[in-house]
C-alpha cells in the first residue's frame, strides 16, 4: 500500500443479511484533503464512518491508515492510531463540563496506574496538570475557553457541535471524521462552521472526510467529493465535476421520465 | 487551580480527627447494641459505595454483589478460625489440610478477603461484561447464585450448609468505621481521578467513551474487580461482626438491600450512599417494631416476619417513580458548598485559574 494516502479504503463492502449497505467503497485520502462523502438518506454514509472507525469490521475488503491494515481493529484503538471522529447525533458526556468532556481524550496518554491516581503519585499529578493545561489551550483555540466548566449539554447546539470537534481533536488525530457537523444549522451557523473547519484543519495540520447535507458546504470546502446511492460509488470528482453529473442529479431528484 | 484548597485540605483534616474522637467516645460511651448498629452500618456503608461505583458510576447494571461478599466472607472467616474450632465445627468432612492449621489476624484476613473477591470479580466480569443492560443484570445474578451454590457444596472447605461458627469476634468502632472511612477515601480519589472519568464517559455513552480512545472493556473490568473487592472487605466484616455464617445469608434478597441504598442515595453519589447506608441500617433496627404483634384499631395483629422488606420495597418502588434521582442525584458533599454558604471568598473566580 501507498503509505503516502492517510487512507485508504480498498473496495469495502458490508452487508447486514441480504442488504449491501455498502459496496466495493474505494476512497483514497492524501494528507491536507478535505474530502467530502454525500449521497442521499441511507446511501450508506455513516456506516462507512463506522467501518473506518472499527465499529463495524466489513464482510469484504481492507482498510488501510497511513499504509498500516486497520481492518476490524478495536475502536478505541483505531483512535490511538490517530483516526477522530464526530458523531451525527452529538454524544457528548452528559455529566460532564466542557473541559472534562476534553480531557477524557487524554486518558488513554496516562502513563499512570490507578493506585498512582489514588494516591496522588507526582506522575500521575504532573502528567494530569498537563493535560490540564493543554486541554485548556485547545478549548482557546477553539472559542470555548470561556464555557470550560458549563455543562457540556447546557451549551447552545452550535456549541456542542463545536465542543464535539474540539473534543475530537483533543485525541491529537491526523485524520479527522466528521458526521454532519452543519446538520441543524442555519445558513449563518454553517458559514461559521466552515470557517472554523478551515481554521483547524491549517492549525492542527489535519485531513478531513465529511459527511455534510448542505451542499454550500461540501461545495465551498471540499477539494474532492464521493457520493454513494444505496451503498454503491456512483461518482468521484471535484465539486465542479459532481455538481454536473447526470447519475448524481439523478439520485438526488429521481430521473427523468422520457416517455412522458 | 484553587484558591481555597488549603481550607479545604485543613477542613478535611479536622472532620477526620473529629470523627476519630467520635468513634473513641463512641467506643467507651455507647451501649453493645448501639455499637453493633453502628458496625452494620459502617458495612452497608462499603457495601453500597462499592456497588454504586459499579452500578450508578460505570452503568453496568450488576446484581451479583452478594456473591462477591460470600467469598470474602468465607475466606476470612477460614483464614482467622482457630484449628480447635476448625476441628470441632468440620464435624461432616474434616477440613482440607492446608487450611486447618491457618490462624490469620483480623486485618490481613480482611484485606485477603477483599483480593480473592477480586479474583472472582474478574472471573465473572470476562464473561459476563460483554452484556449489558438487564442481560448483564441477569447474567450476574446467576452468577452471584453459583458462587453460592459452589460454596454450599464445597464441604471440606466451607463446612456446606452448616456454615461456620466461631469466627473471632471484632467488636471496636475503629476497625469497622477506619476500614469504612479508608474506603469513601479510597473510592472519592478513584472517582475524582482519570479513572473516574473514564468510568463517568462509559456510563454516558459507551460509543462516544471508546471513539476517545477508552478501552470500553477494560475499564469496566476494572471498576466490576474494584466493586468486588470492596464487597469482599464488606463480607469479611460481616463474617467477624456475626461471627457465624452460612450460604443463606447471602441469597438475592441481601443485593436487593444493598441496591436500596444506592437507589435512595442516588446512583453516582458516594455522598447519598453514605447517607442511606447509614440510614437505612438504623431504619432495618427500628423497623422491628412493624414485626412484632400489635394492636391496630382494636384489631390484634400477629407478629409478620418479613414485614420490614415489604415497607423497603414500597420505598423503593416509590424512589423508583417519584423521585428516582434519590436523596443526592449525582451531586457530592463538598467543601465549596460549605465555604459558599459561609461566605468564604475565592481570591480568584473559578475558570480563570
Amino acid at each position: 500500500m501507498d503509505a503516502e494516502k492517510v487512507l485508504s479504503t480498498d473496495d469495502i463492502t458490508i452487508r447486514f443479511g441480504g442488504l449491501t449497505a455498502v459496496s466495493k467503497l474505494s476512497l483514497d485520502i492524501y494528507p491536507g484533503e478535505i474530502i467530502g462523502l454525500i449521497g442521499p438518506n441511507g446511501a450508506g454514509k455513516t456506516t462507512c464512518f463506522n467501518i473506518i472507525t472499527g465499529v463495524y469490521a466489513p464482510t469484504e475488503g481492507k482498510v488501510y491508515f497511513k499504509g498500516k491494515d486497520i481492518t476490524g481493529m478495536r475502536s478505541d484503538l483505531i483512535t490511538k492510531e490517530g483516526i477522530a471522529r464526530t458523531f451525527q447525533n452529538i454524544r457528548l458526556f452528559q455529566s460532564m463540563t466542557v473541559l472534562e468532556n476534553v480531557l477524557i481524550s487524554k486518558h488513554v496518554r496516562l502513563k499512570a496506574n490507578p493506585l498512582e491516581a489514588i494516591l496522588r503519585m507526582p506522575r500521575y499529578t504532573r502528567a494530569r496538570r498537563r493535560h490540564y493545561e493543554e486541554c485548556m489551550e485547545l478549548l482557546r483555540q477553539v472559542g470555548l475557553e470561556d464555557v470550560a466548566h458549563e455543562m457540556a449539554t447546557s451549551l447552545p447546539y452550535g456549541k456542542q457541535r463545536r465542543l464535539e470537534i474540539a473534543r475530537a481533536l483533543a485525541t491529537q488525530p491526523t485524520l479527522l471524521l466528521l458526521d454532519e457537523p452543519a446538520a441543524g444549522m442555519n445558513p449563518q451557523e454553517s458559514l461559521e462552521l466552515m470557517k472554523f473547519i478551515e481554521q483547524i484543519r491549517h492549525r492542527f495540520e489535519l485531513t478531513i472526510l465529511m459527511i455534510e447535507h448542505h451542499m454550500e458546504v461540501v461545495m465551498g470546502i471540499c477539494e474532492r467529493i464521493t457520493v454513494l446511492d444505496y451503498g454503491v460509488t456512483i461518482a468521484q470528482g471535484t465539486p465542479t465535476e459532481i455538481q454536473n453529473n447526470q447519475q448524481v442529479i439523478e439520485a438526488y431528484l429521481g430521473a427523468v421520465e422520457t416517455n412522458a | 487551580m484553587d484558591s481555597r484548597k488549603g481550607i479545604k485540605t485543613a477542613l478535611t483534616i479536622v472532620t477526620l480527627l473529629l470523627a476519630a474522637a467520635v468513634i473513641y467516645f463512641g467506643d467507651s460511651h455507647l451501649s453493645r447494641f448501639q455499637i453493633r448498629i453502628l458496625n452494620l452500618a459502617a458495612i452497608f456503608v462499603i457495601l453500597g459505595l462499592s456497588l454504586n461505583l459499579v452500578v450508578g458510576f460505570t452503568g453496568m447494571f450488576s446484581l451479583g454483589h452478594s456473591g462477591f461478599m460470600c467469598v470474602g466472607a468465607y475466606t476470612a472467616a477460614i483464614l482467622t478460625m482457630s484449628p480447635e474450632s476448625k476441628e470441632l465445627i468440620y464435624y461432616m468432612e474434616p477440613i482440607v489440610p492446608v487450611l486447618k492449621n491457618i490462624e490469620w489476624p483480623v486485618i490481613p484476613a480482611t484485606v485477603m478477603g477483599g483480593v480473592v473477591a477480586a479474583i472472582f470479580g474478574v472471573l465473572v466480569g470476562f464473561p459476563a461484561l460483554r452484556l449489558r443492560d438487564d442481560y448483564l443484570a441477569i447474567a450476574t445474578l446467576g452468577f452471584a447464585e453459583i458462587i453460592r451454590i459452589i460454596v454450599t457444596n464445597t464441604i471440606s472447605i466451607t463446612n456446606g450448609a452448616l456454615g461456620l461458627k466461631n469466627i473471632p469476634s471484632e467488636k471496636s468502632l475503629w476497625f469497622y468505621w477506619g476500614i469504612c472511612i479508608l474506603t469513601i477515601l479510597i473510592l472519592k480519589a478513584l472517582i475524582n481521578s482519570s479513572w473516574g472519568y473514564a468510568f463517568k464517559a462509559i456510563r454516558d455513552n459507551e460509543i462516544a467513551a471508546e471513539a476517545m480512545g477508552v478501552s470500553v472493556f477494560k475499564h469496566k473490568l476494572l471498576s466490576f474487580t474494584i466493586g468486588a473487592f470492596f464487597a469482599g472487605i464488606a463480607g469479611a466484616m460481616m463474617s467477624f461482626l456475626i461471627t457465624s455464617i452460612d450460604p443463606t445469608m447471602f441469597r438475592f434478597l441481601f443485593t436487593f438491600q444493598i441496591l436500596l441504598i444506592v437507589v435512595l442515595g442516588g446512583m453516582g453519589s458516594l455522598t447519598g450512599s453514605v447517607i442511606a447506608g447509614v440510614v437505612v441500617t438504623i431504619a432495618m433496627e427500628w423497623l422491628r417494631i412493624v414485626e412484632r404483634p400489635m394492636h391496630l384499631f382494636g384489631m390484634d395483629v400477629p407478629g409478620i416476619p418479613g414485614m420490614r422488606m415489604v415497607i423497603f420495597a414500597l420505598l423503593l418502588l416509590i424512589i423508583i417513580l417519584f423521585y428516582r434521582q434519590g436523596l443526592m442525584g449525582t451531586r457530592e458533599f463538598n467543601w465549596d458548598w460549605v465555604l459558599d454558604k459561609l461566605g468564604v471568598a475565592k481570591s480568584k473566580e473559578r475558570g480563570v485559574s
